[in-house]
């Protein structure tokens, strides 16, 4: 009986396991190592690929267009995160309150949230457009001539930023909303019969018990800037004059439309070092900024 | 005194939050009345809001450019069949990891979690060459395959399941229920709130995919909508009357599902942000 029990426990523990194993290794683990053997040759999918050692990570770091593609995606996180954060607190603490319809202002800020990128790309490069778009159709309200903001050198990429913060702000929103609300009470009614004041209130105790909350909108913040694509690839296609140009899409050239395989692997381990090691950083200064309650 | 105060800050409140919303919202609408306007009237300046002529026809007309609707088509088939099988692999793992201990879990489960942190972009090079030699470029296997597995599905409902008292396990294996039982008529039920957040999460995402898509097809009969969204725009730039027909297309159902699930959507979220 025992021995039946183990064995059918045994049975489902594989056959469950099996398909998200199977994923794993072939969806992942494989293509992950592939990609690293691919990196250090210099395979065009037509030629023999040959064994180059670490040409191709050489050639990317020394390469004009991938550093001006990561100064870009750091142009980028400059502009997108401080700002992302600052708007996303004050909307969370807004939505925060206990009024008449906060519920359906939760509602619409999500919306840009769920849509897809390339639909609502579309829509901001008409919105931006020079002639017929809305934007300086607006400033011009003000007396400002606005620029032919994706097609201008020095606007693109505040056009991006502005564009990203506008989509993603409903999603930042609702992160540090969730952690206000897990802050308890008794800081507050504690603060009160200690005569604190709103903004004493506000710097002493919101803050610093929201930081689990700020640090969770970093860390993905920084890891989706240095994977910036979608917005790019429709609004500005990296240009005008590689003044948008970011890593991702440059990886995606190079793979599928100059087929330089060896360099676009090297490329995306670039990316992906980066990104660890931009993780790994933000893990260990965790430690000296984010106060974690209980 | 303080009920006037917060009366007062209620009201600016509600100032900033009505001003902060019609931002939000207002590219949505103008998207919307760009759909019907024709192509004079769309770069007509100054712009008015409501067309002057209501042009049906251009939800029709978009299909000379662009079989719009068979993208619909296939978006929609491709994220429904991609978020059932990837609901149902996480929740069989899930299951496993939460709840039968054997050797080796632990290191097995850490393996999954490090392969959360592998950005796409390492491994599409090496999975549109393999792909490619089992013929399944422009076919909707290839679309679907690699949705399907997500470390991340499993770590989302094996926290839920891991709360499932094992008490009630003991009990149902007790009356000589079978693992499989077990799984299909307690964990599953007991984790339907975690097991909605995931399916809108996947679908969502497999919706709104633009990258792998983009690599693997080039048949406008197998495309998805935001691949053929922006081929779309890719030849006709300035068509903006027809692009956001198109836009409308895919918006719609999207946000249906929105309407029905924000509560569970952004409860998820939340989830999500918590934990993390």
């Amino acid at each position: 009986m025992v021995g039946q029990k183990t064995f059918s426990k045994w049975l489902i523990i594989i056959v469950f396991l099996l398909p998200s194993l199977a994923g794993l290794v072939l969806f992942q683990l494989i293509p992950l190592l592939s990609s690293a053997v691919i990196s250090f040759t210099d395979w065009d999918l037509i030629t023999k690929a040959r064994f180059v050692g670490f040409d191709n990570y050489l050639e990317a770091l020394g390469d004009e267009q991938t550093l001006s593609s990561l100064l870009n995606i750091v142009r980028y996180i400059v502009g997108y995160l401080p700002t992302v954060l600052v708007l996303g607190l004050f909307f969370s603490v807004l939505l925060g309150r206990k009024m008449k319809g906060v519920k359906l202002y939760r509602i619409f800020i999500f919306i840009p949230v769920i849509t897809s990128w390339v639909a609502v790309a579309i829509v901001w490069r008409w919105l931006l457009n020079g002639q017929s778009g809305l934007v300086n159709y607006f400033l011009s309200f003000f007396g400002v001539q606005g620029p032919i903001w994706l097609q201008d050198f020095t606007w693109a990429m505040p056009a991006i930023i502005a564009v990203s913060i506008w989509k993603d702000i409903g999603y930042v929103t609702i992160i540090l909303l969730a952690g206000l609300q897990e802050i308890s009470d008794d800081y507050y009614e504690a603060a009160i019969i200690d005569g604190a004041s709103g903004i004493g209130k506000f710097f002493n105790i919101t803050l610093p018990l929201l930081t689990p909350s700020l640090f969770f909108v970093i860390v993905i913040s920084l890891i989706n800037g240095f994977q910036l694509f979608d917005q790019v690839m429709v609004m500005t296609r990296g240009g005008p004059a590689g003044a948008t140009a970011t890593l991702v899409q440059q990886i995606y050239e190079n793979a599928f439309q100059n087929y330089k395989m060896g360099f676009a692997s090297a490329q995306s381990w670039i990316l992906f070092l980066i990104i660890f090691a931009v993780t790994l950083i933000q893990q260990s200064l965790q430690k000296r900024w984010v106060t974690y309650d209980r | 005194m303080i009920a006037r105060r917060n009366l007062i800050r209620d009201a600016l409140a509600h100032c900033v939050l009505i001003v902060a919303a019609v931002v939000l919202i207002f590219p949505f609408v103008w998207m919307l009345s760009g759909s019907f306007k024709d192509s004079l009237e769309v770069v007509k300046m100054p712009p008015n809001l409501i067309p002057e002529t209501f042009r049906f026809s251009n939800y029709t007309e978009i299909t000379k450019y662009f079989p719009i609707y068979r993208f619909l088509a296939n978006s929609i088939a491709v994220s429904v069949v991609t978020t059932a099988l990837q609901l149902l692999v996480c929740a069989m793992s899930a299951f496993v990891f939460a709840k039968i201990r054997f050797k080796g879990r632990e290191a097995l489960f850490v393996l999954f979690l490090i392969t959360m942190m592998i950005p796409m972009q390492v491994t599409m090079t090496p999975l549109f060459i393999v792909f490619q030699k089992l013929n399944l470029i422009d076919t909707y296997a290839g679309l679907i395959l690699p949705g399907i597995f997500s470390a991340y599905g499993t770590f989302l409902l094996r926290q839920h399941i891991t709360t499932i008292p094992d008490t009630l396990l003991e009990a149902a294996f007790m009356d000589g229920a079978s693992y499989f039982k077990v799984f299909r008529s307690i964990i599953l039920p007991l984790s339907k709130p975690s097991i909605a957040a995931l399916s809108i999460f996947s679908f969502m995402a497999t919706w709104n995919n633009f990258l792998w898509p983009l690599i693997i097809t080039s048949d406008t009969n197998i495309m998805t909508l935001p691949i053929g969204l922006s081929k779309l725009q890719g030849r006709w730039a300035t068509e903006w009357n027809i692009l956001m027909a198109g836009n409308v297309v895919s918006f719609i159902p999207i946000f249906i599902v929105f309407l029905f699930a924000s509560k569970y959507i952004i409860k998820g979220v939340t989830m999500s942000g918590v934990k993390g």
